[in-house]
């Protein structure tokens, strides 16, 4: 068996968790929920800093519990991000980043130069912790829990405790990471943001239980269980930069079934972007809009209608090529449209986000 | 102004005393205060009242009830004698085991209060970088609640130094073995001696305000594991 696969059922005085999921052995998952979803303590528990008895955790097939099996999770190989940086504050950065190194089996100090290189902290290392930065702390903490070489990486909302700066200064280091390790990544989250831009597969979660997963763009476009996103419901297009258009400094970006056009952030042509529409970008219509202010327009059929949250609108689900876009409407206006299951529509997509 | 010889002698049991007091509840209430600091049954309610208690109990009553616990007759007594040790009542070693009781809540309660702000995350944190429990515990429970660690034993030590109520229940006033810095002042002034009495006393002024006066000026900083 590879892969994460795991069963957890676990009784507190107002909360209890109950999930039976098997994760795939490579890229990041997101555990996405609301906090008091259980995210957290399903990461906990992964760990091993809690207990839920009679749960069940293999890695690739390694028992870490059963029945009768219990590591604790010094015995685990796996490295752990809290959400505040925890930093160890009697040692330097570097006796930080060595305390677990030195204590892992079979660690090379290469994971200690590799995790300082990843995550550009090579100039603190002889600080104290005391004086970093927010942003520093984290980065030091996620190379500490790198330096360990884990088989299994778990950070706990690494972001959350930073403002929208401290944020944007870590993303990239975070999206480094998941292009450059070759183990699973559970990364907890409630910010759409940060799953849409970084996570592979997406588990859902809500009051302890599993609400969907699945892989991000599927798990995203799916209207009978929406991941309940609000106003960042939207979809992901796995997509490739396909052509520039210098004199209005455009980018084509090209999509199994389309492409659409966006300012051009300096991505080379040929690399591979992830594309986030919101539904509340795209609008529907029945006819090729001739004069519109919106350049993009792609053609496609509807394939699913759904509730949204507000009694009011609706979400349209459109399929375009092998790839699927959502739009909220009013239900007024998919009245108005007609809209329904295996109908042609236009979808005008007002703003496109590239991730990276 | 010199002291005598029995001054003398009477302080160096005294720092003896103290030191060797101080020494043994590093090491019992340590795993004392970290249990407090930790768990969460029922009968840290309980248990830390009792640990607390010499801090309340008149000397004299605890005094009483530990002359009892050591005497021949009883089963710490027996068991003693049964080691070669003979009763421990009126020996030095009596005296250590009386004070170790008296002062325990002087080493219990600021190690409690160190530990318990050091918190359970960098614990959780030294897990997940593979260090076992006693590992951790030593290697960054210790090291940020060293500040506690300090002052528990400043506090220890001159408590220890200023009993008096428990030495003369258990130790009486035997010169070099139990008569410490406090009973040497009693007889003096007993004797009407003032003027040796003066002295030995400003001595022991002297000593309690300087350490009193170093824990205040050199406030160690408690480290946060955050």
């Amino acid at each position: 068996m590879s892969g994460i696969e795991c069963r957890f059922r676990l009784d507190r005085h107002n909360f209890s968790l109950d999930v039976d999921l098997a994760l795939p052995e490579r890229g990041v998952t997101a555990l996405f929920g609301h906090s008091g979803s259980g995210k957290t303590t399903l990461l906990r528990c992964i760990a091993g800093l809690e207990r839920a008895p009679r749960g069940f955790l293999t890695l690739n097939g390694e028992v870490w519990q059963d029945g009768s099996t219990w590591r604790p999770p010094f015995r685990r190989p796996i490295g752990y991000v809290f959400q505040e940086a925890s930093l160890f504050a009697h040692l330097t950065v570097l006796g930080n980043l060595r305390y677990g190194m030195t204590r892992s089996e079979g660690s090379p100090p290469s994971g200690l130069d590799h995790a300082i290189e990843l995550l550009g902290i090579g100039p603190l290392l002889n600080r104290k912790t005391d004086g970093l930065s927010g942003g520093e702390r984290q980065r030091v903490a996620i190379a500490r829990a790198l330096a360990v070489s884990p088989r299994l990486l778990l950070m706990d909302e690494p972001l959350a405790s930073l403002d929208v700066k401290r944020k944007q200064e870590i993303l990239p280091y975070l999206e480094r990471l998941r292009d450059e390790m070759e183990i699973p990544i559970i990364y907890v989250s409630h910010s759409p943001e940060e799953v849409a831009r970084l996570a592979d597969y997406l588990v859902a979660m809500e009051a302890g239980r599993v609400l969907s997963q699945g892989p991000l763009a599927e798990t995203l476009a799916r209207l009978d269980l929406p991941v309940r996103l609000g106003e960042d419901a939207g979809t992901i297009l796995h997509a490739m930069v396909g052509a520039k258009e210098e004199r209005w400094k455009l980018a084509r970006v090209d999509f199994p079934g389309g492409s659409l056009w966006t300012p051009d952030h300096g991505y080379a042509v040929g690399r591979s972007v992830r594309v986030r529409i919101l539904a509340r970008d795209v609008s529907l219509a029945r006819e090729h809009p001739l004069e519109s202010s919106i350049q993009n327009s792609l053609r496609g059929t509807v394939d699913a209608v759904g509730d949204d949250e507000h009694p009011a609108t609706t979400l349209v689900r459109v399929r375009i090529g092998e790839s699927l876009v959502v739009a909220r409407l009013t239900k007024r206006s998919a009245a108005a449209l007609g809209i329904a299951v295996g109908q042609e529509v236009w979808a005008q997509v007002k703003a496109v986000a590239l991730l990276n | 102004m010199a002291l005598s010889p029995s001054d003398l002698q009477a302080i160096w049991l005294t720092v003896r005393l103290a030191s060797v007091v101080t020494a043994i509840l590093l090491v019992l209430g340590t795993p004392i205060a970290w249990w407090l600091a930790r768990t969460r049954t029922w009968w840290k309610g309980p248990i830390g009242a009792v640990v607390t208690l010499p801090l309340v109990l008149p000397p004299s009553v605890l005094g009483f009830y530990l002359l009892l616990a050591m005497g021949p007759e009883s089963v710490v007594g027996k068991l003693t004698q049964a080691l070669g040790i003979g009763p421990l009542p009126f020996t030095f070693w009596g005296l250590a085991v009386a004070s170790v009781v008296y002062s325990l809540p002087f080493m219990v309660q600021p190690l409690q209060a160190a530990f318990e702000a050091v918190g359970e995350r960098p614990l959780e944190v030294a897990a997940t970088l593979r260090a076992s429990p006693m590992d951790a515990f030593f290697t960054v429970a210790v090291p940020l609640a060293l500040p506690g660690f300090v002052t528990a034993s400043i506090l220890t030590f001159v408590h220890t130094v200023g009993e008096f109520g428990v030495v003369l229940m258990i130790g009486g006033n035997l010169p070099g073995a139990t008569r410490v810095a406090s009973v040497q002042i009693y007889d003096h002034v007993q004797g009407l001696e003032y003027t040796e009495a003066h002295r030995l006393a400003a001595v022991m002024l002297v000593f309690s305000f300087l350490v009193l006066l170093a824990l205040h000026v050199w406030r160690p900083k408690p480290k946060r594991g955050e």
